[in-house]
């Protein structure tokens, strides 16, 4: 497959990970975020961490929509499915959360709630249009990357005139996540951001571009390198921040320039604010509330709005106490060190946002990589 | 003077369908196994007529094995729920290394459902189980209400002779033991989720449903008292398959995912949906444990197989507490192949 | 997140729409994001949208740094910008 298996090459990724051995100062310790869930699920799934130097540490973040969609917000949607006239629309990353007491929208759909996965918004417009007696809510999540694809339905459907589609959205902002992550100065110290560096999200950043992260870069002084998916992009970011590391710079680098530039999609952008307003402030699980970290439909498109069509009260629940995804996500506490991983907690039965989604660190490492906890244990016994 | 013969109106299998009377015992249900069934599968044991078919049983141990069958849709690029059961069937038995000897089918319909789909369903079942050198020697039919099934269920069970000499169980497979894969991997899911509205695709590929007594034959001929146990990885994928035997035998793996075949287009597939190969059923491929000694020639007698072209040693069995089936990637590290807890759902994220 | 792959366009279609492939599987999707989709751009699909065109020389250019950084000794990795 081209453009995916040439960035895939195994000896070339051991060769620029000698590199990185050569590279990372002995007796330094470095220690990377990679925001995105699509990055830590490609750091698990190709086993990059056995590639690394031991110096050189990979932290997880939240960067991963349905890891930090709050439980309420399941319930909404189970709330909203269960209406006999509504038939949801989701994208499949959603049937297995749990919510609340267990639910899930794969229980709700075995109690007979017309629940549908479908593969893109645009399908669900299609769905309205095919089904008249059917109200059709699409389950919105996702970040940047995914905002303008809602935008786009959204257009489609006034075009057509449909009366029976809502979105029920739950987008979310990257550069407010990044700095919930980072802006950590005020906390106590054992709550304090231990990160040298970030690897920015590869296809937010088709959206937005590079330049958003400029300011986190310079008021954080952390350096950022927006890296493409493929293990070897992620071999080559890391790379590239050991090098920004150790010259002292926090700059923001653009790894992925065949498909990320500084300024991003325009045309997207444009369709995101067309439709699109930030709301206040929104709930992260796992962070807490957030300012300026969502959207929400603006006025104008008020009856493609779901929240707004069926009056769905926002009714926070909360996680597990034990549970310690919001040290997790903040790269405090790694998933071995919560009580609850492997016991209560595992992909079967997800506690906490890090384990709901195949790309959420407790998910991830459960998944492929917790053979390396044996070897860790072993040394120490 | 002779009473006239009542004259028997002919199935319309063109048009008509399946209805309430079709599964109620009396005229139109034995029309219906006349006219689709008994056409379809044309053997001695069902043109008898009877409720059972009644055999000899050749001396040894047999095996059994019954599965049921809701696939949908029904029709699928390279095979059909009809052909799917048939091969499903006698490659469970042939796990067991046996040779099918006699399938018996069952069928729920719905009411509403088209003859001419039933035929198409039935006769594809007659030849898959003619090419298997097998038959359908008895079965039976019920209609149900519209609404109350999936177009058609099917349930087969099937009997076998088991060579003697041979053990082989899941529970067996020991350290340093050789791991044989059949062929490449992902085929039939793919194939099958292609067709599934919204997150379907155009693609050319095809279920790899097939039977595999054949190539069991020629594996048993070649190794037989060296294999330890042959199981036919379905739902759940290879994945799935690796797991159930590190629990029942109590070991674990070590697998080189450069050594698993996998078609470019399924690859595709899966990166356009966000699924991994190995979580995705195959209908047509096994997993063969076999003594380290003997691989190399079991190997040889598969790639000279035509169900087994593209077989390889995929890796070995390790000794491990915890189970695990640890996986080198083609890129180089390492990680485990989870045993998913339910079956594998596209993503976006 | 955010799944997204190299696609490559086969044929374009009325309301802003293409046929992308990869490796034969086709699908149907929206170019409404990307400006000037030619027949044999590359594109990365997401959620049946195109949401950028693959820049070849900047693919070329990506692979020979790579094979750069792999070389010991290296000093500095040139090339990468903002």
């Amino acid at each position: 497959m081209k453009y995916i298996d040439e960035y895939r090459d195994g000896n070339l990724a051991r060769a620029i990970a000698a590199t990185i051995a050569e590279q990372a100062v002995a007796g330094r310790h470095y220690r990377f975020m990679e925001f995105c869930g699509g990055h830590t699920h490609a750091i698990s799934r190709y086993g990059i961490e056995d590639l690394l130097p031991a110096n050189v540490e990979m932290v997880h973040g939240p960067g991963c929509p349905v890891c930090v969609l709050p439980v309420g917000r399941i319930d909404d949607a189970i709330r909203l499915a269960m209406r006999p006239e509504v038939t949801l629309c989701t994208y499949a990353d959603l049937m297995r959360v749990p919510a609340t007491a267990g639910a899930s929208l794969l229980k709700a759909k075995a109690a007979g709630a017309d629940i549908r996965m479908i593969y893109s918004p645009r399908d669900a417009v299609l769905l309205a249009e095919a089904e008249p007696g059917r109200h059709m809510v699409f389950f919105a999540i996702g970040f940047e990357t995914t905002t303008p694809s809602t935008a786009l339905a959204i257009g489609l459907a006034r075009q057509k005139a449909l009366t029976n589609f809502s979105v029920f959205c739950n987008h979310v902002l990257t550069p407010s996540a990044i700095r919930a992550i980072l802006d950590t100065d005020h906390l106590p110290e054992a709550e304090r951001v231990q990160v040298d560096g970030f690897i920015g999200p590869a296809h937010v950043s088709t959206v937005i571009g590079t330049s958003p992260y400029r300011a986190l870069a310079t008021q954080f002084g952390k350096p950022v390198v927006v890296a493409g998916f493929e293990p070897l992009d992620v071999v080559q970011a890391i790379l590239m921040l050991v090098r920004q590391v150790n010259e002292g710079r926090s700059e923001v680098e653009n790894q992925y320039i065949r498909a990320v530039t500084s300024e991003g999609n325009v045309i997207a952008r444009r369709a995101i604010a067309d439709i699109f307003e930030l709301r206040d402030s929104f709930e992260w699980r796992g962070l807490g509330e957030l300012p300026l970290s969502a959207l929400r439909l603006r006025p104008a498109y008020a009856q493609f709005d779901a929240e707004r069509r069926f009056e769905v009260i926002p009714a926070p629940a909360a996680d597990n106490p034990a549970c310690e995804c919001g040290a997790v996500l903040r790269a405090l506490k790694k998933p071995v060190d919560c009580r609850l991983f492997g016991t209560a907690c595992s992909p079967e039965t997800p506690m906490g946002s890090c384990m709901v989604s195949p790309e959420g660190a407790c998910a991830a490492h459960w998944t492929y990589g917790r053979f390396r906890d044996r070897a860790k244990i072993g040394a120490a016994a | 003077m002779s009473l006239p013969r009542l004259r028997a109106r002919k199935l319309d299998i063109r048009s008509g369908l399946v209805d309430l009377s079709h599964g109620a015992g009396g005229r139109a249900s034995a029309q219906l196994i006349d006219g689709i069934f008994r056409e379809a599968f044309d053997n001695p044991y069902l043109a008898q007529g009877n409720d059972q078919a009644v055999f000899n049983v050749p001396a040894g141990r047999m095996a059994m094995s019954t599965d049921g069958y809701v696939i949908w849709p029904l029709f699928f690029p390279g095979g059909d729920i009809g052909s799917l059961a048939v091969h499903g069937t006698i490659n469970d038995l042939a796990m067991a290394g046996a040779q099918p000897l006699h399938l018996t089918a069952s069928y729920i319909i719905e009411e509403g459902f088209p003859l001419a789909d039933l035929q198409r369903i039935a006769q594809s079942m007659g030849r898959a189980a003619a090419d298997a050198g097998t038959a359908i020697v008895t079965g039976d039919t019920k209609v149900v209400e519209r609404g109350k099934g999936d177009g058609v269920f099917i349930s087969t069970t099937g009997i076998g002779l088991v060579p003697a000499g041979l053990e082989l169980s899941g529970d067996r497979a020991r350290p340093g033991d050789c791991v044989i894969l059949s062929g490449s991997i992902g085929d039939h899911g793919i194939a099958v989720m292609s067709q599934r509205g919204s997150l379907g695709f155009e693609t050319d590929i095809l279920s790899d449903s097939a039977p595999l007594h054949g190539l069991v034959a020629a594996m048993i001929d070649v190794a037989g008292p060296s294999l330890r146990l042959m199981r036919d990885p379905t739902r759940g994928g290879l994945a799935a398959t690796l797991n159930e035997i590190a629990q029942q035998s109590g070991c674990g793996f070590r697998i080189e995912e450069a050594k698993i075949p996998v078609h470019p287009a399924v690859l595709a597939a899966c990166e356009l949906l966000g699924l991994d190969p190995l979580n995705v059923a195959n209908e047509g491929k096994l997993v063969a444990v076999v003594a380290p000694a003997a691989a190399d020639r079991l190997l040889a007698a598969m790639r000279a197989h035509p169900t087994g072209r593209q077989a390889s040693i995929i890796g070995n069995v390790t000794e491990d507490d915890l189970h695990l089936v640890q996986m080198t990637t083609s890129f180089g590290g390492g990680r485990i192949l989870d045993w998913l807890a339910g079956e594998q759902l596209p993503r976006i994220c | 997140m955010c799944l997204a792959i190299p696609i490559r366009v086969e044929a374009l279609l009325p309301g802003q729409m293409a046929r992308v492939t990869l490796s034969g599987v086709s699908k149907i999707v929206s170019i409404a994001l990307v400006e000037n989709v030619r027949v044999g751009d590359y594109v990365l699909l997401h959620v049946g949208y195109a949401l950028t065109r693959l820049d070849p020389d900047e693919a070329e250019r990506t692979l020979d740094l790579m094979h750069e950084a792999a070389v010991p000794g290296l000093s500095a990795i040139a090339g990468y910008g903002a």
